[in-house]
């Protein structure tokens, strides 16, 4: 027999019963579409995650405030992050590139007799476009001076710029954020959504104009201008780990903790990207095994269709014995029956997981991303499996008794 | 055709052919002590109640099963003790199988039915385009060339077992055995494939057929009866030797009847 025989005679076998051989191929075909799927969903996934990270800005350090052990009330009171740090750290840390702090509160602005509610101001320091990778589009940012008079200025985000002004060019215009007057010295470039923060709209304006002016917890003022977190923005050439270290020392001595009772922590980005690998390894390592065994459920259906039909085919197994079929003849036959189911449940497996991954990121919003791997992965897979569950069957009707056989009913 | 130095060419031949079934106490001797010669174009009948071992003779001739002890020697090859791939090849090559109920393939036609034997084939390999040819003729002698594209189920039992003895003549076998080949039919579709049969026969072929039905068995030239896995009895039929006088262009043996 030469291939094209094994093909002909596979293929004829297969069409006679269609429904039974689509039925059989459904498990193989729902394996594979779902190996695809998964894939672009876990990948899709990864990179959204990596570019959230990214957007943070390059090489950050965070330092957030943290409780002492005695907790809230029993614990150093004057301890946490002050702002004062900022400027040690900025000074006294070599390998340092940026510092900056973010104190947010929601204002009401106004000008003219536009509007806009619950708007974000971001009271922050020069460092920040640095820190934040973000650009001047029109005029310019806070300066050290602006922070130390407190000058009243802002600096918009462009969406906010645009739903204020229009068309019209907004620096030097006098606007009000719950009654303070602020004038307009900057309008940022649209950055978009990144890492969570829509940048467009938000305001900036000196730090300390926040501190005395639109500080919300009436307690602020004791605290010596406690910050929640500052941004370290360390250089390209300096190792984030001998900064960090360098900081913690710094912090320690300024705070008076011990290393048991420190009152911050540092995370640095790759710590964060770390965390979200470690996130996304054991998302796809799930994914990977449903994935898996619903391919090997697959398989174990052609196993027992073929298994089946070796019993239904005695008679033809005899027949095809007597007239000189070799037990490998047989064999290779119920394998190419096999191999057939599921290299054809493959292919359409193939194409429904590359349509279903479409579909899902429409229908879902998801971001996916059809990795090539996935379908070579998945397609192989398919006809390992459609060798692998078709040796058994193979097997038993090669080895049938030709004689047995001939008079199976 | 040359018949005369193949007149006394030995096609079967069995020494002491022994086939047990089972160990120890419950060993059964299907096939016990048989040895007989079947010479080139005899048309021989094996007859014998059920039981008696015909059955298990005719399938270890048909290279189906292997003896336990013995010798079979088919047209001069020794394949008593070959494995089953090489049972195989030598029913490829040298055997032609009626069976009592068909055996056709049900979801192809009567051509293709016919075809499956080549398609088997691993000396002398045939295009498809051949192989169709000869299966186009096969059935033509058989009187089906009207229906080769039928599936067997729009065929009557009679022109099933003519489809067969098509199917059992394409790779030109040195060996027609035919299993109780009228066993399935009505008295009328006997009387034509016994006689299709007769002419195969008549044309040179070695025919080789289990019954038991005597109307049937008288249609050979020879009968032999086993009984208890033993030679019973073995004679001439009485029937006159035919095939010498045939002007055969059908079925006769060799190259003939492959060849358009």
């Amino acid at each position: 027999m030469n291939i094209s025989e094994i093909l002909k005679i596979a293929l004829k076998s297969l069409t006679s019963n269609k429904l039974r051989s689509i039925l059989t191929m459904l498990g193989v075909i729902i394996g594979v579409a779902a190996v695809i799927v998964m894939i672009s969903i876990s990948a899709g996934t990864e990179a959204t995650i990596a570019e959230k990270i990214n957007g943070l800005g390059s090489n950050l350090l965070f330092i957030n405030q943290a409780f002492t052990r005695g907790g809230p009330g029993q614990g150093n009171q004057q301890g946490g992050l002050v702002y004062s740090d900022v400027a040690a750290i900025r000074d006294q840390v070599p390998g340092v590139a940026g510092v900056s702090v973010e104190q947010q509160s929601s204002v009401t602005i106004k000008y003219n007799d536009n509007t806009l509610t619950d708007i974000t101001l971001v009271g922050t320091t020069p460092d920040y476009p640095t820190v934040r990778n973000v650009q001047i589009k029109t005029g310019r940012f806070i300066t050290e001076t602006d922070n130390e008079r407190a000058e009243k200025i802002v600096i918009l985000g462009s969406e906010i710029a645009a739903e204020l002004f229009g068309e019209t060019d907004p620096i030097g215009e006098t606007i009000y954020a719950n009654n303070v007057q602020l004038v307009v010295i900057g309008v940022l470039a649209p950055k978009g959504i990144s890492g969570g923060t829509d940048f467009d709209s938000l305001i900036y304006t000196p730090i300390n104009v926040v501190f005395k002016k639109f500080e919300n917890n009436p307690f602020a003022r004791f605290m010596g201008d406690r910050v929640r977190t500052i941004f370290v923005s360390v250089d390209q050439n300096a190792s984030m780990d001998t900064v960090k270290e360098q900081i913690t020392l710094l912090l320690t001595g300024r705070h008076k903790v011990t290393s048991d009772t420190l009152d911050f922590n540092i995370t640095s980005q790759s710590d964060i990207i770390s965390t979200q690998e470690s996130t996304t390894e054991s998302f796809r390592t799930l994914l990977a095994w449903v994935a898996g065994v619903s391919l090997i459920v697959g398989g174990i259906g052609i196993m027992n269709i073929m298994l089946v039909s070796v019993t239904e085919r005695t008679r033809e197994i005899g027949l095809r014995q007597a007239v000189g079929a070799t037990p490998a003849d047989i064999e290779v036959q119920f394998l190419t029956e096999a191999l057939m189911l599921s290299l054809f449940g493959g292919l359409i497996g193939v194409l429904m997981g590359v349509g279903g991954s479409e579909l899902f990121g429409k229908l879902s919003g998801m971001r996916t991303v059809i990795v090539p791997y996935s379908i070579v992965l998945s397609f192989t897979s398919a006809a390992l499996i459609g060798v692998f569950f078709g040796f058994i069957p193979a097997r038993k009707a090669a080895q049938l008794d030709p004689i047995v056989a001939l008079r199976h009913e | 055709m040359d018949n005369t130095t193949s007149e006394n060419e030995i096609i079967i031949e069995t020494i002491d052919l022994k086939k047990a079934y089972g160990a120890g106490d419950a060993l059964v001797m299907a096939v016990n002590g048989i040895s007989i010669k079947i010479k080139k174009g005899e048309f021989v009948a094996i007859m014998g109640p059920s039981g008696s071992g015909k059955s298990t003779l005719m399938n270890i001739l048909a290279c189906l099963d292997q003896p336990t002890e013995g010798r079979y020697i088919l047209d001069g090859e020794d394949v008593s003790e070959y494995s089953r791939p090489e049972l195989a090849m030598i029913r490829s090559q040298k055997l032609g199988f009626v069976f009592q109920s068909f055996n056709l393939l049900p979801r192809v036609s009567a051509l293709e039915n016919v075809m499956l034997p080549m398609i088997y084939r691993r000396e002398n390999r045939i295009s498809l385009a051949e192989r169709k040819h000869i299966a186009e003729n096969a059935l033509e002698h058989v009187g089906l060339a009207e229906r080769m594209h039928h599936m067997p189920n729009e065929l009557s039992g009679g022109q099933q077992q003519r489809v067969a003895i098509a199917r059992a003549l394409v790779n030109d076998p040195v060996l027609v055995l035919a299993d109780e080949p009228t066993g399935n039919l009505d008295s009328k579709s006997s009387e034509e494939i016994m006689e299709l049969l007769h002419s195969l026969h008549d044309r040179g072929r070695t025919i080789v057929m289990v019954t038991h039905e005597p109307d049937v068995a008288h249609h050979t030239e020879r009968i032999i009866t086993v009984r208890d896995g033993k030679l019973f009895d073995d004679h001439p039929n009485g029937k006159r030797v035919t095939w010498q006088n045939a002007t055969g262009i059908d079925f006769s043996p060799a190259q003939e009847a492959v060849q358009p």
